[in-house]
């Protein structure tokens, strides 16, 4: 696994240290680490209030999470394990008079489903100490995929065609595989190393380096100005995480892929475009910024037909619909409209695209905004869930907790995600997200640099939904020079393979293919089914009024959803509170019974000696506990996040990200 | 309560602050003071390097301080070996680099560091440039580290090449970007320096006359056709994706712009009555210099030459005055050579027998000279960029630069022929650009004016009628050295200017139904003998005063003017100008 679970382990594990510790008394209980709930929990630490947030994996963020290589392995395996019989116990001895139970789920519901896992690299090359890991990875491989003769198939062949294949690839730049300070890889044979072929990647590669990956479950991209990007500035969130822009918009059109121009200087450079195009397209951009009257008089007839009557030409038509509004032909113009404005409005605010990708993948938001709500005093327990609500049967009002370890904890609210309720008390998910990951060995448009980050829309065709798809070049940090990981996503119609499949066979190189081809192969894929949140629901009897449901990640390409569902959850708990007020600067926070400020005494920050002297012993042992740790468990793998250091610390410190 | 932060109150935080701030303004005072007695005391040691290190770190813009450290390094630099003194200056670019960071746009840091990097013993151009590129690449405006490029372009002989790659490079990240643009302007005539353009074809009928060679100088700035046609497109993908960025549009002017025209005398006339030599130059000169001499006969003059009017220390125009008797016998031949000795060009002019005046010039036809805003390329090139802009003119119909555009390629194809098109397309930048009204009538008299010298050119007459057309100001005077009779009427004319005195051989001015409230260049005309003014703003005496210094003026035509209704007008008039007979009031 990858720091943020070292952090993970820690945190689990002075929670276990703890456990008799642990308060009986808190403000909110937040079940379960995804985005939404991340937010919530750091919206009320911040305001004050005393959160203890717990999360049953043994990772964060849930849905939300980013693995490595390994770590998806081991959450692929995870998810074939059927789950284990719920355990019920009886736990009257804890209850008052008025009270009753309500039983929460200690599995997570059926939120992934069709997972399945296509391997094409050798797996020739494997060295021995190797062995192990992979003995594991090939277990859940076969799990994985029961279903599917094709993986045999595919892997046979793929060690003729890859030998052919690497002569005639594009030209891999030297330095990219020179930065590699490994000496004990597969040493290349002298007749490559003299010309710089692509080098072919082994499994036993993917598994080995497998820790440099970062593997998003969901796939999603943040608006320049959209919400989640105005929260993370407002509150100091940013602090914690670097971001990269999305360098390029691409799209499939005609079985090629191109470029689309939407910043002036897309529009400028353009090669496609003749200059009349190019001057109706900006034309465009700049005058729907601003309702008129001639885009009211389209209200409720379809963004194609308003589009169609600016005189504009095919191909910005497809731009315009599918790449920028990135809507369905039927959609009305008013809905189009908006989103084209939304996508112009984050255009230039950090680069030539709308978007930002956090660097070391989209797993590190939710544990960003988990750590704010640390520094302001949540307590953290992963691998650690709770039993039962109890309710007060006159009030129906949720009164407190029973924990996984048999601890009543009081609390006045209540925050859970939708897979800690009772399967019974959840709807069927009406609607799910198909997602394919791919690791593959070239760009799907490889152009001077290989550290683009590109967002490519698929248009829908036939019967297939339109398709959202994220090219990650290694400069994003989740993937190894020489590949890039690529995440599809659609609304589902069938299964992930089925609606995904087709367009990944026509885009990438998946068997055997004449020699002409220069679409990037497929190293490894992933495909899987996720319940779209937007569509869950609570069934049966109304829960009590504070408790406050979270659904998991929705469809969308922004955050949208997330942000403003944890700010109206936050609304909920504490009406007269703002949400996420900016932190203050670490220099101006003063400490109890400490008047120099010097920072030095960090830990007991956010601690009140007098009322909780027992919390502020667990904090001291807990910061005890993290130096040993240092020192003791020098974590090799703590080099990959050089970038990001303020994951790797433990202690509710606060560190300023350097600037 | 758990888990309340408390934060410091702002009047603590401002109080907190106030007291750093004094205390750095001690440290920086007291740092100050040292420096200066130091230098005082003349001594240039390591720790005054410190000193002022630490003081231009907080504040680098101290002049005194680098000058200062200056003289310290040049003094090190004397004691050192030369080791020692690169690890020296090292330190220094690095310290400079700090100091920018500070301040990108610090004039004492970037001087020092051009200072530093010159006397570097071994110099690290490809250093400097890299800190060029990744300045520019924060600021793309940022003039200092313009500036500073080019010095280390020059100083380590960048190939030409990178540099417009460069600029290819800054251009493609954002197009509105003068400085890119101006650097590709100076880069592209080294890399495809154009051919020369064709000497200007010489005035028939007239006496040969001589003119040098074009210099080389003159067509510096010129890119050859088939690059040319590659920045065309650039500048186009440039101006159709916003045509209201100016940037683009100045480029392609430039683009389409030639060469000034080179300094040469275009006319010489004498005139045998006035015993009176007038020469032209392509463009403003000072005469009084020496450098303008006359030969008559074979035989150097000793003349003053004087503009025409004391308004001008530099003009186009210079007259002399011959010694009384020269060449008063009309049967007598002469021959008559100006020599400008400064661009060593000369002019001859025969007056024959029997000819009270003569003159050799270089028509305005003849130089195309009203086609100097854009260039003489092939008239194909110039159509078919007309045609693009009246593209994205159909797209844009009002903006601004894209008809200002249109009407300059007009000019340059076709001047007389797209008269009425350009017209109308004035009519319609006044309308969507009106602040700027007064330019756009400024310009377009300009382009009548010229297309009215062309039309009498083609005439062959000495007359030159303008009525009517909305005239607003008076320029290319000095073309209208040899007309007799002008015709101004019906125009937005608010004065005569002092170049109006260039037209040395007007004898009658109808300037009725303007807005004149000035006649300064009715001054010292020699054969002027008919002025009407009818229906313009002359309210005082004073402003007729320039009229007394034409001897010969004899009718003058004052109607409607507020000046009638002085009192004692006519007697005023009369002692004012005593050769005006006929007076109309």
């Amino acid at each position: 696994m990858n720091t943020f679970s070292s952090w993970s382990h820690d945190r689990a594990s002075s929670a276990n240290m703890a456990t008799e510790d642990l308060p009986s008394d808190f403000d909110i209980v937040i079940l379960g680490t995804g985005l939404t709930e991340s937010v919530v929990a750091a919206a009320c630490s911040r305001v004050g209030q005393r959160v203890l947030h717990l999360d049953r994996r043994s990772y964060y963020a849930g849905n939300w999470a980013s693995f490595t290589f390994n770590g998806l392995l081991t959450w692929i395996q995870e998810q074939n394990e059927e789950p284990k019989p719920e355990e019920v116990r009886d736990w009257s001895g804890l209850t008052e008079e008025g009270e009753e139970l309500i039983h929460l789920s200690q599995a997570d519901s059926a939120s992934i489903t069709n997972l399945q896992v296509f391997s094409y690299v050798s797996e020739e090359e494997e060295e021995e100490e190797a062995a192990n890991t992979t003995e594991e990875e090939k277990a859940a491989d076969e799990e994985a995929v029961k279903e599917s003769s094709e993986t045999e198939s595919a892997d046979s062949k793929e060690d003729d065609e890859e030998e052919e294949g690497a002569g005639e690839e594009e030209e891999q730049p030297a330095q990219a595989e020179g930065e590699e300070p490994e000496a004990d890889q597969p040493r290349p044979s002298p007749s490559s190393q003299s010309e710089p072929s692509r080098k072919k990647i082994s499994y036993a590669q993917l598994v080995k380096e497998g820790r440099r990956y970062n593997i998003d479950l969901v796939s999603k991209l943040l608006f320049s100005r959209g919400s989640l990007v105005d929260l993370l500035i407002k509150s100091n969130v940013s602090r914690y995480a670097e971001f990269k822009n999305v360098t390029r918009i691409l799209t499939y059109r005609h079985g090629n892929i191109e470029q689309v121009p939407c910043s002036r200087a897309d529009v400028f450079a353009s090669r496609q475009l003749s200059v009349v195009e190019k001057r109706k397209l900006m034309r465009f951009l700049t005058s729907c910024v601003e309702e008129t009257e001639e885009q009211t008089a389209y209200h409720g007839r379809p963004y194609l037909e308003f589009l169609q009557d600016q005189q504009l030409g095919d191909n910005l038509q497809h731009f315009l619909l599918h790449s920028i509004a990135m809507v369905a032909e039927d959609t009305p113009t008013e809905e189009g409209l908006a989103s084209t404005r939304h996508f112009l409005r984050s255009l230039g605010r950090y680069g030539n695209t709308p978007f930002l990708f956090p660097v070391y993948g989209l797993g590190e938001i939710p544990q960003c905004f988990c750590r704010m709500s640390a520094v302001f005093g949540g307590i953290y327990c992963l691998r650690h869930s709770v039993h039962c609500l109890i309710v007060d049967r006159d009030a129906n009002r949720c009164k407190a907790v029973i924990d996984s370890r048999g601890q009543r904890i009081s609390c006045s609210h209540i925050v859970m995600e939708t897979s800690y309720l009772d399967r019974s008390k959840v709807a069927t998910p009406s609607r799910f997200l198909s997602r394919a990951v791919l690791i593959t060995d070239s760009s799907v448009l490889p152009s001077e640099s290989d550290q683009q980050i590109s967002m490519v829309t698929v248009p829908p065709e036939g019967g297939s939904p339109a398709v959202k798809m994220v090219e990650l070049s290694p400069s994003s940090m989740t993937c190894i020079p020489g590949t890039y990981l690529v995440h599809l996503t659609c609304r589902s119609v069938g299964s992930a393979h089925q609606d995904l499949s087709p367009l990944v066979t026509r885009m990438f190189r998946t068997t055997e293919s004449q020699e002409e081809d220069r679409r990037p192969s497929v190293l490894w894929s992933l495909y899987f089914n996720m319940a779209d949140g937007t569509a869950s629901q609570v069934e049966g009897q109304p829960l009590p009024s504070n408790v406050h449901i979270c659904h998991g990640p929705d469809s969308a390409l922004g955050h949208e959803d997330a942000v403003q569902q944890a700010a109206s959850i936050f609304q909920s708990i504490l009406p007269e509170e703002e949400f996420c007020p900016p932190a203050p600067n670490p220099e101006d926070i003063v400490y109890d019974g400490d008047n120099t400020s010097t920072g030095e005494d960090r830990g007991d920050m956010g601690q009140d000696d007098e009322q909780n002297p027992e919390q502020n012993q667990n904090q001291e042992n807990r910061n005890q506990n993290q130096e040993n740790q240092n020192q003791e468990n020098p974590d090799p793998e703590q080099n990959q996040n050089q970038g990001n250091p303020e994951l790797q610390s433990v202690g509710p410190e606060e560190r300023p990200a350097s600037s | 309560m758990h888990g309340r932060v408390k934060v410091k109150t702002t009047a603590q935080q401002e109080e907190e602050k106030r007291k750093e701030r004094e205390k750095k303004l001690k440290v920086y005072v007291a740092a100050r003071d040292a420096c200066f007695s130091k230098r005082k005391d003349g001594v240039f040691d390591d720790e005054a390097l410190q000193l002022t290190q630490q003081l231009l770190s907080a504040n680098p813009d101290f002049a005194t301080l680098w000058n200062y450290r200056r003289e310290i390094l040049t003094h090190l630099e004397t004691v050192k070996d030369e080791d020692e003194a690169q690890k020296i200056y090292e330190a220094e670019l690095s310290f400079l680099e700090s100091c920018l960071k500070v301040n990108p746009k610090s004039y004492g840091s970037w001087h020092h560091r051009g200072w530093v990097s010159a006397r570097l013993p071994r110099s690290n151009w490809a250093r400097e440039l890299s800190l060029c590129d990744r300045c520019l690449s924060l600021d793309d405006r940022n003039f200092h580290c313009w500036d500073y490029r080019r010095m280390v372009v020059k100083m380590s002989s960048v190939p030409v090449k990178q540099e417009l790659e460069f600029t290819d490079r800054l251009i493609g990240s954002n197009f509105s970007n003068y400085s890119s643009w101006h650097y590709r302007s100076t880069l592209l005539p080294l890399l495809h320096p154009g051919s020369p353009e064709p000497p200007p074809s010489r005035c028939g009928g007239d006496p040969p006359h001589s003119c040098s060679p074009p210099s080389p100088q003159t067509h510096f700035h010129r890119v050859c056709e088939e690059q040319l046609l590659k920045e065309y497109e650039l500048v186009q993908n440039a101006f159709f994706t916003d045509p209201n960025d100016q940037s683009a549009w100045f480029y392609y002017r430039w683009l389409l712009g030639r060469a000034e025209r080179e300094e040469m005398i275009s006319c010489a006339y004498v005139s045998r009555e006035q015993e009176r030599v007038a020469v032209t130059f392509s463009r403003p000169v000072n005469a009084q210099s020496g450098s303008l001499l006359l030969v008559l006969d074979g035989q150097p003059q000793r003349v003053e030459w004087r503009s025409v009017h004391p308004h001008f220390k530099h003009s186009p125009v210079w007259i002399s005055d011959l010694p009384p008797g020269t060449i008063s016998d009309i049967a007598n031949e002469h021959n008559l050579t100006v020599h400008w000795t400064e661009k060593h060009t000369h002019r001859d002019c025969a007056l024959y027998t029997g000819r009270s005046e003569s003159w050799c010039r270089d028509t305005a036809t003849d130089l195309e000279l009203f086609r100097s805003e854009l260039s003489v390329e092939k008239t194909s090139v110039l159509q078919s960029e007309l045609q693009s802009v009246n593209q994205l003119q159909e797209l844009e119909p009002l903006n601004k630069w894209c008809l200002l555009t249109i009407i300059l390629l007009m000019r340059a194809l076709d001047p007389l022929g797209y008269e009425k098109e350009t017209l109308a397309h004035f009519q319609t930048l006044k309308e969507v650009d009106s602040m700027r009204s007064a330019y756009y009538s400024d310009l377009c008299s300009k382009f009548m004016i010229e297309n009215t010298i062309l039309k009498m050119e083609y005439a062959e007459v000495r007359v030159f009628s303008i009525s009517d057309r909305n005239l607003t100001t008076l320029c290319h005077l000095d073309q209208l050295l040899l007309v007799t009779h002008i015709n101004l009427s019906s125009n937005q004319l608010r004065r005569l200017p002092p170049q109006f005195a260039m037209l040395q051989c007007l004898e009658v001015v109808e300037a009725d139904n303007n807005s004149i409230e000035n006649l300064e260049g009715v001054y010292h005309l020699p054969k002027l003998e008919e002025v009407s003014l009818k229906n313009n703003k002359i309210s005082t005496l004073a402003d007729l005063q320039p009229l007394a210094s034409c001897p010969k003026l004899r009718r003058l035509d004052l109607r409607g003017n507020p000046v009638t209704q002085t009192a004692n007008v006519e007697s005023e008039l009369a002692e004012l100008l005593p050769s005006v007979a006929d007076l109309l009031l």
